[in-house]
């Protein structure tokens, strides 16, 4: 296995060269596949687009980076190769410690399971042991308010009470580096104030925090660096106010 | 090699079904997960996976043992044909739920990165639970009649459950990989399933298949879905048989010392052929699903 020269010993991540291609047309049955070989191979079954070109990142232990751009700018598909969903078509990625990517929070909550079966799945799911959740349930459920509904079926939680205990779930997870892709935006006004805490506290620990959002002030406050993808490039890479004025300011220019 | 700098990981590269061993807890919660799914809101719950053999039992007993007389040419044949059913109904719940396992687990494969094969596998052994109620029936019948197997009968009853779990597993493997992409796997698996209750001693006996295929027998035999339940047969029904039956109805020949192993042997590569198959392709799952 290559680890990349040049990198210090104490990066969390580290990105060389990364590309990813996508690809935009599917066939999804061996009809037309076995046509289109018959027929000479005429025309692409498969049309490609880059949705990453040549990404290199190193971010040290205890950084805490917010990720910006626009839509479809690459940022999901870039959390997704760090945390091993995806796999580069080239260049490199290497991770140190415990990574727990909430891609999307709530992604292995079963409807039919209670609360209290939904915590340990997916507590299981994002790499805890039984130990692990045995210590820390009680610390989830009173985390995410939800009280005594922790015996019911999560089919019958509001949609703020299943993010709630979706996003518990996940900061008790405890790994050194933090994936989070839009899910601050999580529950009413005072249990977001209490996430934007958990996640300071969480980078006072000295915790990885590598986060996506497209709530620009609310990241800045949370993060120190900043990095600005455009079309799965990284056009810009410093200190989290002066990228997210340089953010702002391309979005005035093309909305103009 | 020495590792320079510590412990720094590619993430999302897995060692296959090695890694399923490390998250058995993670497995046993899936596995738990689809039992209590099954008989949410039920008021008998797991009393039905009992009952349900057992009606299905009393059915072949009375309609084909009693009515249509089967019993005349084959003694105690709802036994001899229930113990083939439970092992080939294990064998297609497993293989059909393996195939669709990948694809009817997109939203987390998507979104987090585990090893893919604990889904297939969690699969089998969710049809292991639904196997065991059927056994039970079975050797409640089984004793009814006057079983009394012996100590390597019962080893050859879980040599040949673990012999279809393999192979399931290997199967399931690898046709749950190309599902991925070509969702006329499914379609292809449910056509192999129906062309093995047949292609197997299940409602027939094994000589009349040697009677039409001659030297080329050693082809059926080959199957291991036919030599788990040629073992079935041996274990549950032939004790239950009384001397002067069992001479007139022997089991294969070497059917232990020939079959069994090369069985394992078969369902070995094809654990291996799907495992290679699935590392392949499951890099690409995420995008493709
Ligand atoms: N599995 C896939 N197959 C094909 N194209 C994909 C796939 N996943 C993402 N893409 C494409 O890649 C591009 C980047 O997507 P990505 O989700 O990374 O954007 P993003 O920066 O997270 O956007 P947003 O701010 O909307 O979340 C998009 O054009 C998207 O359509
Ligand atoms: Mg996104």
């Amino acid at each position: 296995m290559s680890v990349p020269a040049g990198v210090s010993d104490s990066v969390a991540i580290t990105c060389r060269n990364l590309r990813k291609k996508f690809v935009l047309r599917h066939t999804r049955s061996m009809k037309e596949a076995i046509v289109w070989l018959l027929t000479g191979r005429k025309g692409d079954l498969s049309k490609k687009f880059d949705a990453l070109k040549d990404v290199s990142l190193d971010v040290e232990q205890g950084e805490t980076v917010a990720l910006l751009g626009l839509n479809g700018s690459g940022k999901s598909t870039l959390l997704k190769l760090i945390s091993g969903v995806l796999q580069p078509d080239e260049g490199t990625v290497h991770t140190r410690g415990r990574v727990a990517g909430l891609i999307e929070v709530g992604a292995g909550f079963h409807h039919d399971l209670s609360g209290r079966d939904n915590v340990y799945l997916n507590g299981a799911i994002l790499g805890m042991t039984q130990s692990q959740i045995d210590a820390m349930f009680d610390s989830i459920v009173e985390f995410s308010e939800i009280g005594e509904f922790i015996d019911t079926e999560v089919k019958f939680y509001s949609s703020g009470m299943y993010l709630k205990l979706a996003f518990s779930i996940a900061v008790h997870t405890d790994p050194e580096v933090f994936l989070i892709d839009e899910i601050l935006a999580v529950g009413d006004e005072p249990f977001q104030r209490k996430c934007i805490t958990k996640i300071n506290e969480l980078a006072a620990a000295g915790k990885t925090l590598f986060v996506v959002s497209h709530d620009l002030d609310l990241v800045a406050s949370v993060c120190k660096r900043g990095v600005l993808l455009e079309h799965g490039q990284i056009i810009m890479d410093g200190e989290v106010h002066a990228v997210v004025k340089e953010l702002r300011r391309r979005s005035e220019a093309s909305a103009a | 090699m020495t590792q320079p700098v510590t412990d720094l990981v590619q993430p999302g590269r897995g060692r296959g079904i090695i890694d399923v061993y490390k998250h058995k807890f993670l497995l046993q919660l899936l596995v738990r997960k689809e039992i209590k799914i099954r008989y949410r809101g039920s008021v008998l719950g797991l009393l039905w996976s009992y009952v349900k053999p057992l009606m299905q039992f009393l059915i072949y007993f009375v309609a084909l043992g009693v009515f249509l007389d089967m019993q005349r040419g084959t003694p105690n044949y709802a036994i001899y044909l229930f113990s083939g059913i439970v092992l080939v109904n294990f064998f297609t719940e497993s293989l059909g739920n393996a195939t669709r396992s990948i694809v009817d687990n997109r939203d987390l494969i998507r979104k987090i990165y585990l090893p893919r094969e604990l889904f297939p596998v969690s699969t089998v052994w969710v049809s292991a639970a639904h196997l065991l109620p059927q056994v039970v029936v079975l050797v409640g019948a089984c004793l009814l009649t006057g079983w009394s197997p012996s100590i390597w009968q019962l080893l050859a009853v879980v040599a040949a459950f673990v012999l279809t779990a393999i192979l399931s597993i290997g199967l399931g493997l690898l046709f749950g990989a190309a599902n991925v992409y070509f969702r006329d796997s499914e379609n292809i698996v449910d056509m192999i399933l129906m062309i093995v209750t047949w292609a197997s001693p299940v409602l027939y006996v094994w000589p009349m298949v040697q009677r039409v295929m001659g030297q080329w027998f050693f082809l059926y035999q080959l199957n291991p879905v036919t030599v788990a339940v040629e073992v079935f047969h041996w274990a549950f029904w032939s004790p239950t048989l009384s001397p002067e039956q069992s001479v007139s109805i022997s089991m294969p020949p070497d059917l232990l010392t020939v079959w069994l192993p090369s069985a394992f042997g078969v369902a070995a590569l094809v654990l291996v052929i799907g495992q290679l198959v699935f590392m392949k392709l499951s890099v690409h799952f995420a995008q493709e699903l």
